[in-house]
């Protein structure tokens, strides 16, 4: 799959600032005053730069209120509806936290379970897609639930639950590689069922339809990423969970937080762009590749 | 609602016969041409005249080469478009409601004015039917001919989509799949008729029809034909010394 840039600074961002806002909303000892500030302006700055950037990726972002309506049947609507809601209900908490230092925890409450539901719609957006079978798979919602909240609870300066996460994510990813290597073989798809047949013998493409690139080659047969797949793996890996968690195992310092707080972004962006880039899709199937 | 129906009064659709496709691409070029110029959005070209040219079309023709046990390999035009799934996931993916399945015919529409152009359900399509316009910036997907088949201005013998009346080969019928008695339904149960990668779900209601059985002739082994040429003798043999020594 294309691993289109204002997806990635969505999904990273957007899942950063509402692991913040979850532990902002669970927090039993939840900042106030000039922290509080701080701490929601960030959650909420991060959480809109990434649906911001996600409109980004709209054809027609002017029509882009039609997206709350179908919450019925469709995750990515889900997804908006729900970030909507946690902004909204969380707004109140934020404001009684900075401005009278009396924070509202049932609203808290709601809103952080509202911001973990947003973050497994944004993770079912990929999920419910049978034809990618890499993505496919219960492995997927944990990544996306395990890199937001261990990431917001760094920011949130929750240092031994972040460090206990981060190393949770590690197995998180390890496990999504490791059962998405085999996803595709499973999926049962191949050339044969893709044209019907693979009864008569072996299918190979002759002649592509097209001499040119197209929509479909562009944004769904993504072959560049999956050269160096296993390098970056490892950086994401390394970056996003383990460094991070070696740096929360010193005693506790402002530096090694900020550098575990960028080394984890950096890893971050690196996952999510491999998330992308190495999903082979089956359509593939019919173009030979 | 982008839900599903849970049954369709009619199952319209296509039968591809791929015995009879000769790959020539006129079901390409006519469904081009009709959904140009009528129902939606224009098809565009980007680069039409440049280094790159690319478009979108709704109906493109794949050709793949069978390697068979103890026969010659075939070739097997392909024509694929929107298949009209019965359980079509491009449908439920959509956020706006601009996906739908028709409930009095099953036919798959996008409504263009309420597109917001996100691609979820071009991702969502196992089998590359949808493709986001270069220009528009909208979701095109074959509609049936929606705006032929139901067309009282038009000869009843054009009352059908634009691939189906252009097929030079009659490789392409149009019918209502619902109906075991139709020409389709027939002809599918005729030909064992199948569906596209029917792991995933989708439940098509287009079918394939899949190659005759070919006449079996005396094929010597074709492998033995590949031998590198026997060694050549006396001044033949010489020549071929002195140019390779050369």
């Amino acid at each position: 799959m294309h691993p289109a840039p204002s997806l990635i600074v969505f999904t990273t961002l957007s899942g950063l600032g509402f692991g913040l806002l979850a532990w902002l909303g669970f927090g039993l000892k939840a900042p106030t005053g000039f922290a509080a500030i701080v701490f929601f302006g960030l959650g909420y700055g991060l959480a809109g730069i990434g649906l911001i950037a996600a409109a980004f990726h709209l054809g027609h972002p002017e029509r882009a209120l039609l997206a709350f309506t179908q919450w019925r049947s469709s995750w990515l609507s889900r997804e908006a509806v729900l970030s909507a809601a946690t902004l909204a209900v969380m707004a109140p908490h934020a404001a009684a936290s900075a401005f009278w230092d009396t924070p509202l925890p049932v609203l808290g409450w709601i809103g952080g379970a509202l911001s973990l539901a947003t973050i497994l719609a944004t993770a079912m957006i990929y999920a419910q897609i049978r034809a990618v079978p890499r993505w496919h798979h219960w492995s997927t919602p944990p990544v996306f639930l395990l890199a937001a909240l261990a990431g917001g609870a760094l920011l949130a300066a929750k240092l031994t639950v972040a460090l206990w996460l981060m190393l949770a994510l590690s197995v998180a990813m390890v496990a999504h590689w490791v059962a998405g290597d085999r996803r595709f073989a499973t999926s049962g798809s191949d050339a044969g069922t893709a044209t019907g047949l693979g009864k008569i013998g072996k299918v190979r493409l002759l002649e592509p339809p097209h001499s040119g690139r197209n929509y479909l080659l562009r944004e769904m047969v993504h072959v560049v990423g999956r050269k160096h797949a296993h390098k970056l793996r490892l950086i994401a890996l390394g970056l996003g969970a383990l460094a991070p968690a070696l740096l929360l195992m010193l005693p506790a310092s402002y530096f090694a937080a900020i550098l575990a707080l960028a080394l984890h972004m950096a890893g971050m962006l690196a996952q999510r762009w491999l998330f992308f880039a190495e999903a082979e899709h089956v359509l593939g199937l019919y173009y030979g590749r | 609602m982008t839900s599903l129906p849970a049954k369709t009064d009619r199952k319209l659709g296509l039968v591809i016969d791929l015995d009879t496709c000769v790959g020539c691409h006129a079901c390409v070029i006519s469904c081009k041409g009709w959904n140009t110029q009528n129902y939606g959005a224009p098809l565009s070209d980007l680069e039409a005249y440049g280094e790159s040219p690319e478009g979108t079309f709704l109906n493109r023709v794949h050709s793949f080469e069978v390697t068979r046990d103890q026969a010659p390999p075939m070739v097997v035009h392909f024509p694929k478009s929107c298949l009209h799934c019965d359980n079509a996931p491009c449908v439920t993916v959509c956020p706006t409601g601009a996906s739908y399945k028709r409930t009095e015919d099953g036919i798959v529409l996008v409504n263009e004015s309420a597109c917001i152009g996100c691609g979820l359900c071009a991702w969502a399509c196992p089998y590359g039917a949808r493709e986001m316009d270069g220009a528009e910036k909208v979701m095109k997907k074959c509609t049936l001919c929606v705006d032929r088949i139901y067309n009282e201005n038009l000869p009843e013998e054009d009352r059908e989509p634009a691939c189906v009346r252009t097929c030079p080969a009659g490789a392409r019928h149009f019918g209502d799949l619902s109906d075991p008695g139709s020409d389709v339904s027939k002809l599918v149960a005729a030909r064992e008729g199948f569906d596209l990668m029917p792991e995933q779900g989708t439940a098509p209601v287009n079918k394939y029809l899949p190659p005759r059985a070919r006449d079996t002739l005396d094929i010597p082994d074709l492998a033995s034909l590949c031998e590198p040429a026997p060694e050549a003798n006396g001044f033949l043999g010489w020549l071929d010394r002195a140019l390779e020594k050369l």
